[in-house]
């Protein structure tokens, strides 16, 4: 037996969830897909007292259009994310960056809303999260509030959820208005699967007339969390794209990232790394935002 | 002591109720209460892939889910792949033709994670199937003929459903 005993509840409604978490606190975790709590328990890192497992709860599974962006429930399973046309369409990129997310066995149950629970700092959802100014709503007994991304990682697998709370939904907003679109995600690890030793994100929207109106651009595995970075964002509006843009691109993210260097890679090599990926993930942006016909999605 | 619960639950075809402990790993189940050892459990962190199950026809690592979790789902592990005790399934046989293993450890999580991806990729390209492995370590055979054996199997399971699909007008 690998795990220290535990209860075991199915919860089968959020209600059920949010009274068994009021009445445990920290004694509590919800299982959803399990994919990094199962091992942690076995190598008894994690000791809940009471498991509530959420993997029941219809109110927790789905993908919608909503008027104002996609709305992806919070136990909705990576794979099935993965397979959505709404967030093929929609979502760009984030179907850039599923396929990044583990392996296919652990697509197929690890969730979207455990992703971002967890907040791991290389992890590709949270990172997508942060480009596209995600908003997350947690529910505990007889309250809920939406926060922004922005503000909701405090540090490594630490976030501003409370012990009695329940993430219940996560809302990507959609950008509004015209112009064309374009998304980047690139990443480098070990090996495809493995964790990222830095990964890049961007969203770009460009007019008529070639010039950048709106950009997003964030990096994930540089630091506690992932971040994006408004000086790269503002460098980027108002240019063609061109070469001297990119160059003020790569200064913007040298003076912000601050990487550590750990078993996998060194800080230097991540700061290298972090100004390349992003300047390929901004041209992959650019390329896919020339090509799209105005007004199209994202 | 603790928590014990009843769970059904079917595994290649059989309906089983077992009473279990909810700590225990679907993996542990599957080998220690139902003995069916042909699972193999490589890491028991979910790094290693060896211990890959379809449940529902969906890959899932045995050791990354509760047994307890498994209740009322449908479980087919590498003893119920192949469609009768005197044969193999095709990617069984391309394993065997093409030098797919050579100790076996990994060879349970490589074709219950092939089963479902070439369901889903009739026609994959090299690269497609070095992606879908990615989770699964082998130790042995530097991948080569693992791969060869997954692109010859996508070329023998369509060309068992040209024979026995309906436009093949042979079905036995």
């Amino acid at each position: 037996m690998k795990a220290a005993p535990f209860e075991y509840f199915v919860a089968d409604s959020i209600d059920e969830v949010t009274t068994g978490l009021a009445d445990s606190g920290e004694e509590a975790t919800i299982i959803a897909g399990g994919q990094t709590l199962v091992p942690l328990m076995a190598m008894r890192l994690a000791r809940p007292a009471l498991l509530i497992d959420v993997n029941g709860i219809g109110d927790l599974q789905g993908i919608d259009l909503l008027a104002g962006g996609v709305r992806i429930k919070a136990c909705t399973r990576q794979s099935d994310a993965l397979k959505s046309t709404i967030i093929g369409e929609r979502l760009p990129l984030l179907a850039k960056a599923l396929p990044y997310v583990g392996h296919a066995q652990t697509r197929n149950r690890g969730t979207v809303g455990g992703s971002i629970a967890l907040g791991d700092p290389a992890a590709e959802i949270p990172l997508v999260a942060t480009a596209l100014d995600a908003r997350i709503t947690l529910v505990k007994k007889g309250n809920s509030r939406e926060l922004s991304i922005h503000g909701f990682y405090q540090g490594p697998m630490m976030t501003s959820r409370e012990p009695d709370e329940c993430i219940t939904e996560i809302l990507f907003p959609q950008w509004q208005g015209e112009g064309r679109r374009g998304t980047g995600f690139q990443e480098v690890s070990l090996r495809h699967g493995d964790f990222a030793i830095v990964a890049a994100a961007a969203q770009i929207s460009v007019g008529e007339d070639g010039v950048c109106a709106r950009a997003s651009v964030a990096l994930g595995g540089v630091s506690g969390t992932p971040f994006r970075i408004s000086a790269a964002e503002d460098a980027l509006r108002g240019t063609m794209i061109d070469d001297p843009a990119l160059r003020a691109v790569a200064n913007a993210v040298d003076q912000a990232v601050d990487p550590q260097s750990d078993l996998h890679a060194s800080a230097s090599y991540r700061r290298r790394v972090a100004k390349v990926l992003v300047e390929r993930v901004i041209r992959e942006a650019a390329r896919e935002a020339a090509n799209h016909a105005a007004g199209d999605a994202p | 002591m603790s928590e014990k619960r009843r769970v059904s639950l079917a595994v290649n075809g059989t309906a089983y109720e077992e009473t279990i402990e909810t700590r225990l790993t679907l993996a542990d189940f599957l080998r220690h209460q139902l003995g069916l050892t042909g699972t193999h459990l490589g890491c028991e962190h979910g790094v290693c892939g060896a211990c890959t199950v379809l449940v529902d026809g969906y890959s899932v690592r045995s050791c990354l889910m509760l047994a307890v979790q498994a209740g009322g789902s449908d479980i087919t592990t590498v003893e119920g792949i192949a469609p009768s005790k005197d044969e193999l399934h095709p990617l069984q046989e391309a394993f065997r033709d093409n030098h797919g293993l050579q100790c076996g450890f990994c060879t349970p999580g490589m074709l219950t994670t092939l089963v479902e991806f070439l369901r889903d990729n009739p026609s994959p390209t090299e690269r497609d199937v070095r992606e879908a492995i990615s989770g699964n370590l082998c130790r042995c055979t530097g991948y080569q003929g693992i791969v060869d054996a997954a692109l010859d199997a996508a070329q023998r399971l369509k060309g068992q459903d040209r024979t026995a699909g309906p436009d093949g007008g042979e079905s036995p």
